[in-house]
């Protein structure tokens, strides 16, 4: 890479490292034992928030939980999926608290943001005919959900072809510091989405002018289903804390592996798998099987290509949804853009009949895969870095 | 002379995996002597460590203005 090697003068001798115990959190935090932690915290409090009252094998899902948001505040009207998710708000928060006290919250952005809009909303549109990102897949296996087999392997074809992509020269640009308001929008933003969710005022009109929703909140369907909002928070929190210091991510999972045979991010998907099946076990929601399985289809072939299109999206992206939402809780203005074009997504896959539901692919939604696929290769393969 | 100027591999502001790529083919192309990586983000630093060590390079890391500097060396 001509523009990235330079030739420079000789280094200094490294110093002698002090290792105090704010230098032993530090390698704890950067060591694989961090990542199995996440991983296994994630899985277990998961599977508890199912246990109070989220949906089935639906404890975290950054694609669904978005998708809640954006029926919430009208963006769609499908009415059994609006809740304003306190689990995101937390990711992003814990996320954001935790860089701030270790030093990592840094405003940057200018790496294509307007292509990581498209990449979010086309990667939601994945994660949304195969119903779950890449968090919930392994929370479906960890709950005997078989479907989530084919997504699984779907998600390693298009990490696998996102990985190509990189290999051919694909490459978004650098992102630069950025001044401070750049990194505090998504935060503030989670904090009205939590006065939002909390005074649920009534902003919309209806034909007689009285007030109606939004906000609104489902009274049926996986949107009605949800812990208390405390619990949820306070679980976000936790998982946004341990996930941006111990970089947690589940297409570095598998990229990683691809790329180089490295695990140190794979142990934590079997972590998070393991979190939530022994979790499930204990308390009697473990419940294997193909049919009927909670807010599951089970077209082999769309779950499958669901998640090729969310496997390719977020590898180009750089990290999994859940890493997308810690990268903006650190000031990441490309990440929270990104975000944006999930929600953006999320709303276009209802209103358009793109997203799926327990009886299978939505009307126009392999379609949407198809040209999801089209257009991330012509983004794989148009973004490439020139020869100077 | 040529072997023994160090290389400094500019990885700021570029998302995964570019940086590790970017390292990688550096740290390929030669056997052994001193290369830079110059990061922005604490994540990019754990990972050109991470992928430095299993490559058999001893690894410091600086402070440096927008970030850090890893200082690999074999």
């Amino acid at each position: 890479m001509a523009s990235i090697t330079s030739k420079g003068p000789a280094p200094p001798e490294p110093g002698a490292a002090k290792e105090g115990p704010m230098a032993l959190l530090n390698r704890f935090f950067a060591s694989r034992w961090a990542v199995i932690v996440t991983g296994a915290v994630t899985g277990t409090l998961a599977a508890l928030l199912v246990h109070a009252g989220n949906p089935g094998n639906m404890g975290f899902c950054t694609a669904c939980f978005l998708r809640d948001i954006a029926g919430a505040v009208g963006l769609h009207r499908a009415a059994v999926v609006q809740y304003i998710r306190p689990e995101i708000i937390g990711v992003v928060l814990g996320a954001a608290f935790a860089a701030i006290l270790f030093g990592e919250f840094k405003p940057r952005n200018g790496s294509a943001p307007v292509v990581r809009f498209v990449l979010g909303m086309l990667g939601m549109i994945g994660a949304l005919v195969f119903l779950g990102c890449t968090w919930r897949v392994y929370l479906r296996l960890g709950g005997g959900d078989w479907n989530a087999i084919p997504g699984i392997l779907g998600l390693i074809v298009g990490v696998f072809v996102g990985v190509q992509f990189f290999k051919l020269g694909y490459d978004p640009g650098r992102s630069r510091p950025a001044r401070a308001g750049v990194g505090w929008v998504m935060p503030v933003l989670m904090l009205a989405a939590l006065a939002l969710l909390i005074f649920e005022p009534k902003l919309g009109r209806n034909a007689g002018g009285e007030p109606a929703g939004p906000i609104f909140s489902s009274e049926n369907g996986p949107g009605s289903q949800h812990a208390a909002v405390a619990l949820a928070l306070g679980v976000g929190l936790v998982i946004g804390f341990l996930a941006q210091r111990s970089r947690f991510c589940t297409i570095a999972g598998v990229r990683d592996f691809i790329l180089m045979r490295d695990t140190h991010f794979t142990v934590g998907i079997v972590a998070l798998v393991l979190g939530a099946l022994v979790t499930n076990l204990a308390l009697g929601q473990f419940k294997p099987g193909f049919t009927g399985q909670p807010v599951a289809h089970t077209d082999t072939l769309w779950n499958f290509a669901g998640m090729v299109l969310v496997g390719l999206a977020f590898t180009l992206a750089g990290g999994c949804p859940g890493r997308q939402l810690i990268l903006a809780g650190e000031g990441d203005g490309d990440a929270a853009v990104m975000v944006l074009g999930m929600l953006v997504g999320a709303a276009f896959a209802h209103n358009f009949s793109l997203a799926s539901s327990p009886a299978g692919p939505g009307a126009f939604g392999p379609a949407a895969i198809i040209v999801g696929l089209v257009v991330i290769s012509l983004i794989g393969l148009g973004l490439r870095e020139r020869v100077a | 002379m040529a072997d023994t100027d160090p290389i400094i591999v500019d990885v700021r502001g570029l998302s995964c995996p570019q940086p590790v790529i970017a390292t990688h083919q550096a740290l390929g192309a030669r056997p052994g002597g001193h290369v830079q990586v110059l990061v922005d983000t604490g994540a990019q630093r754990d990972n050109v460590s991470r992928l430095a060590r299993r490559e058999g390079w001893a690894v410091a890391v600086e402070p440096a203005d927008d970030g850090f500097r890893v200082l690999l060396s074999k």
